[in-house]
């Protein structure tokens, strides 16, 4: 009886905690709560010097650069996905299996230094050089791809949280691809379907709940990560002008201001940006929590 | 007998007429000049159609395999770009002289090694019993409750919250209480990256233990706590080490919580309610400075972080992670 209660207050603890972390985030973000309301949200102007915090710049830079995330990521984590459960034999694809999930274990700072070292600068001196002229004849394009050729900025960014989301799509949709059934498989290529007909017209339709689950998880991973956009996105508090100027998200504000602000007001803002990052990827990961689950039974 | 046969034949040499595709129909339509149709046997309908599938299955392979192979090369790049930098910083006095100041040369990072093997080690210690205990509760006394569902849900949660997140909590919550950013700050946010990754790895081990296991302990009259300890944990040992290692490798690389709670110091200052000097946010720091010799130092600490985590995720896995013997 004592032991059960013993493991009982341990799982509690958890749901304290994440009480906790509710009440307290609310708590401290009362000044901005009642000073501005939520007209806090809906604010272009963000102005520490005059008192004026619009986190739309913000939260837009941070649903840009996920999306790009997402748009590299995901192909790739599919194709990786297949090869490892449909193609390769069990020992090969064991082992590579292994090497992408050392990826997801070299921390996020890491990854940051890297872009700000290594792949901004291949960005500036091989990529926008020449996508830039390429662009600019074109209407809609050399607005998205225009900019200017200095390495740090949204898509850079974008690429950077594509590699680090990608271990973990790609192993979700290997767990899914696994473990549907083999009867599948077979009926397909009983019938004489090749293999690519067999992955994209039996196992994908099959899966496709679990898959969709798989994205959006990779969605909420991005949305959140710190330490390697705050290296590589250039820190602007800008309304989108282009792929390549730089921008900002809520996380990397959150990490490069934090240190600086003073008064009740500006930390209060950034706690109530992390708030609304929280809201955030808390929806987004309940709904893909749900989507795998239901992925995995069907 | 032979009709049959050679109605059989029949049906395979009739021609058909087919066009080709529906440029060939528009022009037929038109009455422009039209190429003359090819007479395709059945046969060779069936071959072109095939051709056609079996290329798309040859580039869909070879599409699988390009991913894999520019996935393999970025982390190559990755890997390249710390070792060759984090050696290009690397000096003897590395391991043995406390931090510089930013934008002075010479000096180690010994007081951050020190601070990260302190605050993980200490944030781990505290983690494993109770991420082990609540896993406990879920696998081990199952309920037709809410409860377990509702923990169970919010560990998701908590797993994969931005780090930031709890790192802006933790401020909240401790360091704009106490006054000061402190260690002890900077454990209790690790314990929240911590706890629940260990929750969620332990009761997986624990659950895929086999059913007859707690039957034969039960069957015997052998006590709940007895079973859990006796047998459960010893069964299940290898794959919670294995949780709680990897769990340490984590958080030993976290950044954003311990930018907010412990700082860093660029002073060796030992004392639990102090800001202390860790890798990740020296790392930070120094790389963010303008100076050389600032950025080479933090390369040199990416170096050291980086072997570390990828040698105890190597050596962890091959280990530990081999397929449990099945038992008959």
């Amino acid at each position: 009886m004592m032991f059960k209660l013993i493991t009982k207050l341990c799982a509690l603890l958890i749901v304290v905690v994440m009480g906790l972390l509710i009440i307290t985030f609310i708590w401290r973000t009362l000044p901005t709560l009642t000073g501005e309301g939520f007209g806090f949200i809906w604010g272009l102007n963000w102005n520490p010097v005059t008192n004026q915090f619009g986190a739309l710049t913000a939260i837009l830079g941070t649903i840009i650069t996920a999306a790009i995330a997402i748009v590299i990521a995901v192909p790739f984590s599919f194709c990786i996905a297949v090869l490892l459960t449909e193609m390769l034999p069990e020992k090969l694809s064991a082992f590579f299996a292994r090497v992408i999930e050392l990826m997801a274990a070299i921390p996020s700072i890491i990854y940051g230094m890297w872009g700000l070292f290594f792949f901004a600068p291949f960005m500036a001196l091989y990529v926008q050089p020449w996508l830039i002229p390429v662009m600019k004849p074109i209407p809609v394009l050399n607005f998205v791809f225009g900019g200017l050729p200095i390495g740090v900025g949204i898509l850079t960014a974008g690429i950077i949280l594509a590699i680090m989301i990608l271990p973990l799509v790609t192993s979700v949709m290997r767990e899914l691809f696994a473990s549907s059934p083999y009867l599948l498989r077979e009926a397909g290529y009983s019938l004489g379907a090749t293999r690519r007909e067999v992955i994209m017209k039996i196992l994908l339709p099959h899966t496709k709940n679990g898959v969709l689950g798989a994205v959006i998880l990779g969605l909420g991973r991005a949305l959140g990560e710190t330490m390697a956009v705050t290296f590589v996105i250039g820190n602007s508090h800008s309304v989108f002008q282009g792929l390549f100027m730089p921008g900002t998200t809520i996380s990397a504000t959150i990490a490069s201001e934090f240190q600086e602000a003073f008064g009740t007001l500006y930390p209060s803002a950034l706690l109530e940006l992390g708030l609304i990052l929280f809201v955030m990827s808390f929806i987004i990961l309940a709904i893909s929590r749900f989507l795998i689950n239901s992925g995995k039974r069907g | 007998m032979s009709g049959q046969m050679d109605g059989n034949l029949n049906i395979e040499k009739h021609e058909y007429t087919v066009f080709e595709d529906n440029e060939h129909l528009k022009r037929v339509k038109k009455k422009k000049s039209v190429p003359p149709i090819k007479k395709i046997t059945k046969k060779r309908v069936r071959k072109t159609v095939r051709k056609k599938r079996v290329l798309q299955d040859t580039l869909f392979t070879i599409t699988c395999y390009a991913a894999l192979s520019i996935a393999l090369l970025v982390l190559l790049f990755i890997l390249g770009t710390v070792v060759e930098k984090g050696l290009k910083g690397m000096s003897w006095t590395l391991f043995f002289e406390n931090l510089p100041a930013i934008g002075m040369s010479g000096g180690g990072i010994k007081n951050a090694i020190i601070g990260s093997v302190l605050v993980s080690g200490i944030a781990i210690i505290i983690a494993t019993p109770i991420g082990v205990l609540a896993a406990t509760y879920l696998t081990e006394f199952p309920e037709k409750g809410v409860v377990q569902s509702v923990v169970r849900f919010l560990n998701d949660i908590l797993l994969s919250v931005p780090s930031i997140i709890i790192g802006l909590f933790i401020f909240a919550l401790v360091v704009k209480t106490t006054g000061t950013y402190s260690v002890v700050a900077g454990i209790l946010a690790l314990l929240m990256i911590a706890v629940p990754m260990i929750v969620r790895t332990s009761e997986d081990v624990m659950k895929s233990l086999p059913p007859n296991l707690r039957e034969a302990a039960v069957s015997l009259g052998v006590k709940r706590h007895t079973i859990t300890f006796a047998i459960i944990y010893r069964s299940a040992r290898k794959g919670i080490i294995t949780g709680a290692i990897l769990a340490l490798a984590r958080i030993a690389g976290e950044t954003a919580p311990l930018l907010f709670t412990m700082l860093s110091n660029q002073f060796a200052s030992y004392s639990l309610f102090k800001p202390m000097a860790n890798l990740p946010v020296v790392m930070y720091q120094y790389a963010m400075s303008p100076y050389e010799n600032s950025q080479n130092l933090a390369w040199a600490a990416a170096l050291v972080v980086t072997v570390a985590i990828l040698g105890v995720n190597l050596i962890v896995r091959g280990v530990f992670n081999r397929k449990p013997k099945k038992i008959k």
